[in-house]
């Protein structure tokens, strides 16, 4: 028997003292692989969501376009630059216009964003294949989300006046209609705008050829600075860094309810050492007078503690392996109203497990079973022999 | 027996500080034990017996003079030398026999020759022969709590002896025993003493234990009151003063 051994045999021994332990411990475990996994699956979720409706492979957008100063709209367009247009030419690029309107609902003055973006395009997620086909009538076709349609209470086939201006400054309006309300989980899309076709907005606007910026698809190659025209080029984390942050701030909220399952695994463990430690002090003599030194009587006891959490490991994957897969296949329904929290998340939330969270949380549970299960054994080290065999503590 | 004594002891005073207080145990106690004794310490409760056992089975150290014990002096001996003192040569039987309940008997036999590095092979042959020599080797799954008193007392027997030390030592090792288990244990230790030539040296005040005796020390308040031999000779002489710089 080694060391590691006796300490196996030892904990197994105490029985159901050790199994409550690693129970308690192992749903630590489970807990914060289940709730990083959770946080993990949304930011991933929402990532993708994000990149295939909204930001594909980054935009190139006109010099004077702020996207949160409504106001530069007025000079943010201008003709796509040749290489960019040549990209959406073959399919790699969409180029958007946007303007601002108003549209009156049942007589209500609603503000929106018009963009419009070829019906033709399969860079970005969006069903835009619907405005190719004009109502005969000579309406405007509209797409627009269901948050829109909800804030407008409009529905497809509804009827709807759409006011704008022109190049020129023109205030111009037209009758339209919405031929499609479609589900996205990307806000950025939805809330407070209305897609339109993009030759027609062009025309409506005056603006031939012209755009407001231009999404390239996810694995295009970027023209050469040079041929972009002074477009200013915005990557993939220029419009993740929000979701970023916030997943951040989510994390810190989500460890804290973790820390707690660790402290109460700890604090069971904690306490188990401090009680083994005073039970078995006459053991710990008996030890020493066998010949082990004090370093190996509180290796033995801290091994012991920590093997805690290499069998709380196991158990927990005997449990948490079936029961996390179960939850990554199947996903976690979300409440109906969960598109007002502000994620691009649709209505089950899938959660990710990687190995680096698997690995890292088991390093995090064994270096923490480690030290709390050291912590109580330095008392040892100034055990004498002849008290310990007496059942004092020196 | 040879004539270089295995424990020499001059002078030994132990002194305990209990607040303002100081308790004497032992005030100056020269002996020496030669190889293949079966010797032992009498005398009434606080005479000092189990503190100068300590002290030889170096659990503790003395607060003046000297205990030189396989050749080592062990009040200058740090914890890990004490400890492989303890390991090598010396075995411990206990009062309250002092076994791991979560180990068999073999296991807890086998305890003792972990630290050596003997392989498992070597072990398990040593094992069984020690539990041979206290008829307990059916008994070898069995778990502490399925033992009685005379049976936990002879697996604490085999722990002692199983690695061969030279020296075991006995603290009261009866007392705990009904007067037939006492005898057996007795007898078993004498037989190994005999056979195997171990000095073993008891802290008692049980008459059944001092019946067995060949050497018998009684200490009153922390010294040696009589020094005596089964055949009558009387007191032994005083211990030759230690050699610090012998080595063994």
């Amino acid at each position: 028997m080694t060391i590691p051994k006796l300490a196996l045999k030892n904990l197994l021994g105490a029985g159901l003292r050790t199994w409550l332990n690693v129970f308690v411990l192992s749903l630590s475990f489970v807990l914060i692989v289940f709730s990083q996994g959770l946080l993990k699956g949304m930011n991933k979720q929402v990532e993708e969501a994000m990149l295939a409706s909204e930001i594909g492979g980054g935009h190139y957008q006109h010099p004077a376009y702020d996207a949160y100063d409504p106001l530069s709209l007025v000079d943010a367009h201008g003709p796509v630059p040749e290489a960019l247009a040549a990209l959406a030419a073959s399919g790699r690029a969409a180029p958007v216009l946007v303007i601002q309107g108003t549209i009156y609902p049942q007589g209500r003055l609603v503000p929106v964003l018009v963009k419009g973006i070829d019906p033709a395009q399969s860079v970005l997620n969006i069903p835009t294949s619907v405005l190719a086909d004009a109502p005969a009538s000579g309406e405007i076709p509209l797409l627009l989300g269901e948050r829109m349609a909800k804030l407008g209470g409009l529905k497809t086939g509804d009827g709807v006046t759409l006011q704008w201006r022109d190049a020129r400054g023109t205030f111009d309006a037209r009758d339209a209609v919405v031929v499609r309300v479609m589900k996205t989980s990307v806000q950025t899309i939805d809330q407070g705008q209305v897609w339109v076709p993009l030759d027609r907005l062009r025309e409506m606007t005056d603006m031939p050829g012209e755009a407001t910026f231009a999404v390239l698809a996810q694995d295009a190659a970027r023209p050469a600075d040079s041929a972009d025209g002074g477009w200013v080029f915005r990557d993939r984390d220029y419009f993740l860094a929000d979701l970023q942050a916030m997943v951040e701030s989510k994390s810190v909220g989500s460890s804290i309810l973790y820390v707690i399952f660790l402290a109460l695994a700890m604090l069971a463990i904690f306490d188990t050492q401090v009680l083994s430690i005073f039970h078995r002090r006459r053991e710990m003599g008996t030890l020493m007078a066998l010949g082990f030194t004090r370093g190996k009587v509180i290796g033995l006891f801290t091994l012991e503690g920590m093997l805690n959490g290499v069998l709380a490991a196991l158990v927990a994957a005997i449990y948490g392996i079936p029961l996390l897969s179960w939850m990554a296949r199947t996903g976690w329904a979300l409440p109906g109203d969960t598109d007002s929290y502000g994620f691009a998340i649709g209505e089950r939330l899938f959660p990710a497990y990687g190995f680096k969270l698997v690995a890292g949380t088991t390093l995090l549970v064994l270096l923490a079973t480690t030290v709390v299960s050291f912590l109580p054994t330095r008392r040892i080290a100034k055990l004498k022999p002849t008290d310990a065999l007496r059942g004092r503590m020196t | 027996m040879t004539d270089t004594p295995l424990i020499v002891t001059k002078d030994l005073k132990k002194i305990y500080t209990m607040g303002p207080h100081k308790l004497e145990a032992l005030a100056g106690v020269s002996l020496s034990f030669d190889k293949g004794e079966f010797a032992g310490l009498v005398g009434p409760s606080g005479s000092g017996k189990t503190t100068l056992l300590n002290i030889i089975g170096s659990l503790d150290s003395p607060t003046e003079g000297s205990a030189v014990v396989m050749g080592r002096p062990v009040e200058s001996l740090t914890h890990k030398e004490a400890a492989r003192l303890r390991n090598r040569h010396i075995g411990f039987i206990f009062q309250t026999f002092n076994l791991l309940p979560v180990y068999t008997v073999y296991e807890n036999v086998e305890f003792a020759l972990l630290l050596l590095g003997d392989p498992a092979a070597v072990r398990r042959r040593k094992v069984m022969a020690a539990l041979d020599w206290v008829h307990l080797a059916d008994r070898a799954k069995s778990k502490p709590a399925q033992l009685s008193g005379g049976q936990s007392q002879r697996v604490a027997i085999a722990r002692a002896v199983v690695k061969e030390p030279d020296i075991v030592l006995a603290d009261e090792p009866t007392a705990n025993l009904d007067a037939e288990n006492s005898h057996n244990i007795l007898q078993t230790m004498e037989r190994l003493n005999r056979e195997l030539g171990t000095t073993f040296i008891f802290a008692t005040h049980d008459p059944k234990v001092m019946q067995y005796l060949r050497r018998t020390i009684t200490l009153v308040d922390g010294r040696v009151a009589s020094d005596e031999t089964a055949d009558g000779c009387g007191s032994r002489p005083e211990a030759p003063a230690p050699d610090p710089g012998e080595k063994p």
